[in-house]
């Protein structure tokens, strides 16, 4: 049995601990916000927050998550939308989408450790997550402006 | 919302699920999952108190429900096709409801492909919004006991003068849904002036739901009782299985049972490719026992299929005389006359669309019908292919669209909604079929292998006198004619019989290529291979003339004029050409735009750095870019800038083509500095995002410009045609900063080290 918290609610889950965390919030809990893109951790689609930090749950297996805290996009505020999220919306950041809840993760990750990331700083911590419709101009952007609400 | 969204907002419990040995705990729908394969009742819009059209009806309480007839794959179409139509009747944006269409002949058209949903559909928006506004005005002229010219739309309202008075939509709808609908000549459209949304444009009717981790896709689909599948494919094109051992699948947790799928009989088409299904509980169970299954395949004849030997055929057969398929003046006479001939033989290997949402479908066969969600580009298209595979009648074959996540032309060919349905058969119960990424990226529709041959006779100041230019691919047409070699008029209009450049003697060849893997429609299809080879040629015989590349871009293409194309066939992405002709003062005034905005020739770049120009009509919009260049000593490129000018004529939503022009930028920097598909004995070679990369945030260019040339000519494409311009400037870029030519893509192939 693993115990471990999803979007603030308790879990317990005694299933093929072999399985990774993506297939458990998906199949099993129906967060369905959080993608498949890779299985490989090479696309980000399926990034959510342990314990605050971005992971790929698509390789993070049941078996490592015992005591963890696990936030999904549907979770990532509980109170309207994120300031991320705001900035996503401004900069018309989406073409289909299907990357974004884990782009939005990954620079939620990174504005929590680096509020004022420079270019560079970005580039890094964004480089893991792809976006097939080309929306980097725009990602890029919306996390300069989010930073600069939080400053 | 769709009917998808509304039945998610109840938000329910769904049972116990026991799933061999894993027990999964109670679990709870999130907002958007589908509830049950309920039988289709029609649109909210053909339930509206007035429904004068099948796009549209308005309910009592002045709620406007616009049908999508068009897929959503992220360039916007579910939102500005409704927009038209919102326009014309004078609706509040906010009182609209968008519902997308189930698969359906009575919407016309829903290939959402060939960047042509506005294209096609902008005067029939126009016209639906223009009828019911008409009805409006008639109802309320008839209560208010006033001539029809006294009462005007005004969002949402229908309002007379003097004395003051309004009565809403909603108000009115009653009255209006006795009224005749009113014959199309009667309908007055607004003046460019009225308009409150065309060419002012709205954000994506979705956009929320996007970035909350609400939005449905294919991948999210769920029905009641649904197992899931991964499938082992045939690894060669058409093999079939010998003999295969399931004893270890089946003792995977949550693994039910293996399926063996037919391979599909030639022609291909939309068939599914056969294999062995694995059926289990959970996706992850299904990829797992997949995994465990040993299976011995009869490769067949596509086995002798190797990349490297079939690139040197192809460039064999593309040096040999081929098909004329456009033909000016005295060719061989004008070669034959001596003088300086250039020559240049251009590259494009096989490519993946690699949407990030892989193929995945929920199919449920009961009672000899047939329901699918799916992301598909088409729904009657998957109509049709189920239909046949499974032999029920077309009206039996439901196919409800999510969002896609992404299509590229991938989600054109709907082969994984087909076995998603043969299994839902087989198994008894609804099946979602689950593509991994290798799978995505082994059995694609892989955009077509090219080699394309250029040769040119020039005059002493370097303007050709003789043009030869001979294209071999692997056409598209081999999906539905196995024996197909040459390709279609439609691929060999998109940039090469309709090439642009004013030269008295011009020949347009096709030479023959056999195809060993599927070949479908990618983003701007064979305009990637035209577009870069003809572009390409026109920067080196600009450097052969010792001449500026835009200079003599313009003067290559010559006065302003229209094409005369009557003598070849062309045909102009199936647009009328009276409609919608090149005209080479379009082409013109982009170069000219361009030039002037990406500040051509007139910054200091710096050390290795460059521009590099090239200019393209697709999909009947006119697009030219430059790319800036940083080649590093090493050898590393760079891509710090990229402008894009465009004439897509009249632009209904210009933030939304900016986007779909920088993604284009995005899409070509994938294909061009990194692409290729390759196949060793049949088999494709690469599997993921590791050996098959895209661009990502830091290798994309970082500065990103569109530029929209204001244009009164009917609304074109937006989706593709930034696309094939950006290749061929990128390395026309690269030769200005290195020297170097890059003939064959990928650039990351090429030794570009100082």
């Amino acid at each position: 049995m693993i115990r471990l918290k999803v979007n603030g609610v308790e879990r317990s889950y005694n299933g093929d601990p072999q399985m990774p965390l993506l297939w458990y919030l998906r199949d099993v809990l129906g967060l369905t916000g959080t993608k498949y893109g890779c299985g490989m951790a090479l696309c980000g689609s399926c990034t959510v927050h342990r314990d605050g930090k971005a992971i790929r749950s698509c390789v993070t297996r049941m078996s490592a998550l015992a005591g963890s805290n696990i936030t999904t996009i549907e979770h990532l505020s509980s109170s309207g939308l994120h300031p991320v999220q705001k900035a996503w919306m401004e900069h018309n950041v989406p073409q289909c989408g299907y990357c974004q809840s884990g782009q939005i993760m990954q620079a939620v990750a990174l504005l929590n450790g680096t509020p004022h990331p420079t270019d560079q700083q970005i580039d890094e911590a964004m480089a893991g997550n792809i976006c097939r419709c080309g929306t980097y101009n725009r990602i890029r952007a919306a996390i300069k402006a989010a930073a600069g609400e939080r400053a | 919302m769709s009917d998808i969204l509304n039945i998610s907002r109840r938000g329910f419990l769904q049972g116990m699920v026991t799933t061999g040995a894993l027990v999964l705990s109670v679990r709870i729908l999130p907002s958007g999952l589908l509830a049950e394969p309920a039988a289709y009742a029609g649109t909210h819009a053909d339930h509206a108190t007035l429904h004068p059209s099948v796009y549209f009806g308005i309910d009592t309480d002045g709620t406007v429900h616009i049908v999508a007839h068009r897929s959503e794959m992220g360039t916007g179409i579910r939102t500005s096709l409704p927009l038209v139509l919102a326009d014309e009747l004078d609706a509040d944006w906010n009182r609209v409801k968008i519902e997308q269409a189930i698969g359906d002949a009575r919407y016309g058209s829903q290939e959402t492909d060939g960047s042509q949903s506005i294209r096609e559909f902008y005067d029939a928006m126009r016209e639906a919004g223009a009828t019911a506004r008409l009805m409006l005005i008639r109802a309320a002229a008839q209560q208010w006991n006033v001539p029809e010219s006294a009462c005007r739309a005004e969002l949402h309202n229908i309002v007379h003068a003097s004395p003051i008075r309004k009565l809403g939509y909603g108000e009115l709808t009653l009255a209006a849904a006795k009224l005749p609908v009113p014959d199309k000549k009667e309908l007055r459209f607004k003046p460019p002036s009225a308009w409150r949304y065309i060419g002012k444009g709205m954000v994506s009717y979705d956009l929320s739901h996007l970035v909350t981790g609400q939005a449905i896709y294919g991948m999210d689909a769920h029905m009641d009782n649904m197992v899931y599948a991964s499938v082992e494919h045939p690894p060669v094109l058409g093999g079939k299985i010998k003999s295969y051992d399931d004893k270890a699948p089946l003792q995977v947790p949550g693994v039910r049972q293996t399926i063996p799928l037919d391979t599909f009989k030639p022609p291909h088409e939309y068939q599914a490719l056969g294999g062995v299904a694995v059926i289990a509980d959970n996706t992850w169970a299904a990829f797992q026992g997949r995994k465990k299954l040993n299976v011995t395949w009869e490769n067949g004849a596509h086995a002798a299929f190797n990349s490297d030997e079939f690139k040197k055929e192809m460039q064999a057969t593309a040096r040999k005389p081929g098909k004329a398929v456009r033909n000016e003046g005295d060719v061989d006479g004008s070669f034959a006359k001596g003088g300086k001939v250039l020559e240049a033989d251009y590259y494009v290997p096989l490519l993946a669309h690699a949407s990030m949402e892989p193929p995945v479908a929920v199919a449920d066969f009961r009672d000899g019908k047939l329901t699918a969600w799916a992301p598909t580009q088409d729904p009657q298209a998957t109509q049709d292919a189920v239909s046949k595979a499974l032999g029920i009648a077309k009206e039996n074959v439901v196919c409800h669209v999510t969002l896609l996540g992404g299509g590229f032309g991938r989600k054109s060919m709907p082969d994984y909604i087909v076995e998603a349905s043969l299994l839902s058969r087989k198994v008894g119960r609804p099946v979602k079929v689950v593509w991994t990424r290798e799978d995505d990226i082994k059995f694609d529709y892989f955009h077509a292998v090219a080699a394309v041959y250029m040769k040119a006779a020039v005059d002493d100041r370097g303007m050709p006198t003789a043009w030869l230019q001979r294209s071999v691919f692997t056409p598209i047409p081999s999906t539905f004619d196995a024996s197909a070699t040459y390709g279609g008029d439609d691929e060999l209009g998109m940039g090469f019989t309709d090439i642009p450049f004013e030269i008295s003697n011009l020949r347009v060849e096709n030479g023959p290529a056999p195809a060993h893997v599927r070949i479908g429609w990618l983003r701007s299809v064979a305009n990637v291979y035209h577009g870069f080879a003809v572009q390409s040629f026109m920067d080196e015989l600009a450097h052969n003339a010792g001449r500026d590349p835009v200079d003599y871009l313009l003067a290559l293409l010559g006065r302003p004029r229209i094409l005369d194309l009557k003598a070849t066939k062309y045909s102009n992405y199936g647009a009328d050409y009276q409609k919608f002709p090149i005209d080479t003062a379009r082409l013109r005034k982009v170069v000219e735009v361009v030039a002037e905005k990406s500040g051509w020739g007139k910054r200091q770049l710096g050390k290795g750095r460059a521009q590099g120009i090239a200019v393209h009509r697709s999909f009947c919009t006119y697009v030219a870019s430059v790319v800036e260049v940083e080649v590093t000593p090493q050898g590393d490129v760079h891509i710090p800038r990229v402008d894009t000018a465009l004439d897509a004529g009249l632009v209904v939503n210009p933030e939304i083509t900016r986007a779909q022009f920088q993604g284009a930028n995005v899409f070509a920097t994938s294909l061009a500095m990194m692409g290729e598909i390759t196949a060793k004995n049949g088999a494709i070679e690469q599997s993921n995002f590791n050996d098959y990369p895209v661009a990502r945030i830091n290798e994309a260019p970082r500065e990103n410009n569109i530029y929209i040339v204001e244009s009164t000519a009917p609304p074109a494409g937006v989706g593709e045609p930034g696309v094939p311009p950006f290749a061929p400037a990128l390395c026309n870029a690269i030769f200005a900063a290195t020297g170097k030519r890059v003939r064959a893509l990928p650039i990351s192939k090429a030794n570009l080290k100082a």
